[in-house]
């Protein structure tokens, strides 16, 4: 791919805390190499903010490889930016156009408060996780991970849904901030395995029911976070989710 | 897990949602199947031998009380649940997600349904009431014709009613707004509805999505020619 470099106008948000109410700044970055990524570009002109004694534009990062979902940029009216499955640490600049503008706002939902700058809280997805997103194991000698069949396909379908970051995209994309993407894939990567199954009534309830506590919207089945998420966790997981959550608050013994 | 608990979850409220719009659709299936009898050109015959036959079976009388609790159910339960989603982001984006991944139809439930529940005041006025409560305290009765060969049985003449409202050419664009309402609110909905249910084998999917289409485009097009063709004078 050929190499250039661009100069381009950013429009970011900013936002001294979570009470502040913030605004958009702009900012001329010159000089920026096609092979960067996205995250590196923000890195240069945070060292020119400091240069100049300002504060240095706030994000979330951490891998810089597409694996631990912490960046999140909104940029140009879309969660991680314009390329397909792909996470802001992995957008390369060859994306943009010498003299483009470029827009970059936080995630927006009620459930996501802004923190500062372009960092919100996402602590909502831990505590849906702590509700229920995990398999309890006794501790013991390790047992033979094949020991225990597994379907092929179903072993496939909750790999796929097992790549879910936990990043948040979904939420940003969706009309009604719907967190439903990101459990159904956590849901379902269990409730396919046969570790899953000794909780699979008490997990689905559980994550569904902290997940509406978070203030997350419920789910149309519209398709716009399936477009837009990194790791293209597909919306049948949000079927499965339902099938789940129905099954399970339908036909559970235990009256809370 | 109590039975509230699980009906005011996001999931329950939706399973509601699903269910009385899957219920609305089997409806619309008997419905337009009865009204299509129009079309045998017999003056309206069969039609109205038809109605009074779906009006004097007991079965029909508490299906129709049935219907009128879904459509009130899902109606509030909609709009309360477009209003709930709406309200999720107090703050927006200076530049909109759009439509990726998304049809316009799709994110525009609550407007279609607000333009059904419109057109469905105006319908339930123009034909359920007369024929309900025709004759009672100041709603003007529907003609009475005879097709017992004298016999006196006598039946409601909706078909000339039909003929008779459909005249007003504002009140056939409306019937015609309706139906294309109806035809965008099932194209999201019928798939929707399964996918809400729990249907994820992606077999059935497919199917689903090719059948809910045609269901939601050949339904329309069908209830929509019946003031247009009436309007035109081409039933006799
Ligand atoms: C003949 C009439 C109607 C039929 C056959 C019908 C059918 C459906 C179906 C099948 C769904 C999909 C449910 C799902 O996604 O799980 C739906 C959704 C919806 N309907 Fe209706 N509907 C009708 C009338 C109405 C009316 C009168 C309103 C409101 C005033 C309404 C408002 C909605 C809303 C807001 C949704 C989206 C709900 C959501 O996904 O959260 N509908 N409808
Ligand atoms: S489902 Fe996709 S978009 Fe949502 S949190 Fe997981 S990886 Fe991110
Ligand atoms: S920084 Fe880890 S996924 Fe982007």
């Amino acid at each position: 791919m050929e190499h250039y470099n661009m100069n381009l106008s950013l429009k970011i948000w900013r936002q001294k805390d979570a009470k502040a109410k913030g605004g958009f700044e702009t900012y001329q970055v010159r000089d920026i190499s096609s092979e960067m990524s996205f995250l590196e570009m923000i890195d240069v002109l945070n060292e020119d903010l400091i240069r100049e004694g300002k504060d240095p534009i706030a994000f979330d990062h951490d891998c810089r490889e597409g694996i631990c979902g912490s960046c999140s940029m909104y940029i140009n009216g879309k969660p991680h930016g314009p390329w397909k499955a792909t996470t802001v640490c992995q957008l390369h600049m060859r994306a943009f156009k010498d003299g483009e503008t470029v827009v970059v706002e936080p995630w927006r939902a009620n459930a996501f408060p802004v923190v500062k700058d372009l960092v919100v809280d996402r602590s909502a997805f831990d505590r849906i996780i702590q509700a229920g997103g995990y398999i309890s194991v006794n501790t013991g000698n390790a047992v033979d991970g094949n020991a225990i069949p597994i379907d092929k396909d179903k072993a496939d379908k909750s790999f796929a849904a097992a790549a879910c970051i936990a990043c948040g995209a979904c939420v940003a994309a969706c009309k009604n901030s719907s967190a439903m993407l990101f459990v159904s894939a956590k849901v379902s990567h269990l409730a396919l395995l046969p570790q899953g199954e000794p909780e699979r009534k008490t997990r689905v309830i559980n994550m569904v029911t902290q997940m509406d506590k978070e203030g997350f919207g419920s789910c149309t089945n519209i398709g716009a976070c399936e477009a837009t998420c990194p790791k293209e966790i597909r919306l049948t997981n949000i079927a499965r989710l339902n099938a789940e959550y129905l099954s399970a608050s339908l036909t559970i013994d235990k009256e809370n | 897990m109590t039975w509230k608990q699980m009906f005011t979850s996001s999931i329950g409220q939706k399973f509601v949602m699903a269910l009385t719009g899957i219920f609305l659709i089997t409806f619309l299936i008997v419905h337009v199947g009865l009204n299509a009898c129009i079309w045998a050109n017999d003056g309206g015959e069969m039609f109205n031998t038809g109605a009074n036959f779906m009006g004097s079976m007991l079965v029909i009388r508490i299906m129709e009380v049935g219907l009128f609790v879904g459509i009130i159910v899902h109606a509030v339960q909609g709009l309360i649940l477009n209003a709930a989603n709406n309200s999720k982001r107090k703050v927006g984006y200076a530049v909109e997600y759009g439509e990726r991944g998304s049809k316009w139809y799709s994110r525009s439930m609550g407007l279609l349904g607000t333009l059904l529940l419109l057109f469905l005041i105006m319908h339930i006025y123009h034909f359920w009431i007369p024929s309900r409560f025709g004759g009672m305290w100041n709603v003007t009765p529907l003609q009475e014709i005879d097709y017992s060969n004298g016999l006196g049985k006598q039946y409601h003449n909706l078909y000339a009613e039909m003929i008779n409202v459909f005249q007003n050419p504002i009140v056939v664009i409306l019937y015609v707004i309706g139906c294309i309402s109806l035809a965008y609110h099932l194209m999201h909905g019928f798939e929707s509805a399964f996918r809400t249910i729990g249907v994820h084998n992606n077999r059935y999917l497919k199917l689903l999505r090719f059948v809910g289409r045609g269901f939601s485009i050949i339904i329309s097009i069908a209830f929509a020619m019946m003031p247009v063709s009436m309007y035109f004078g081409w039933v006799s």
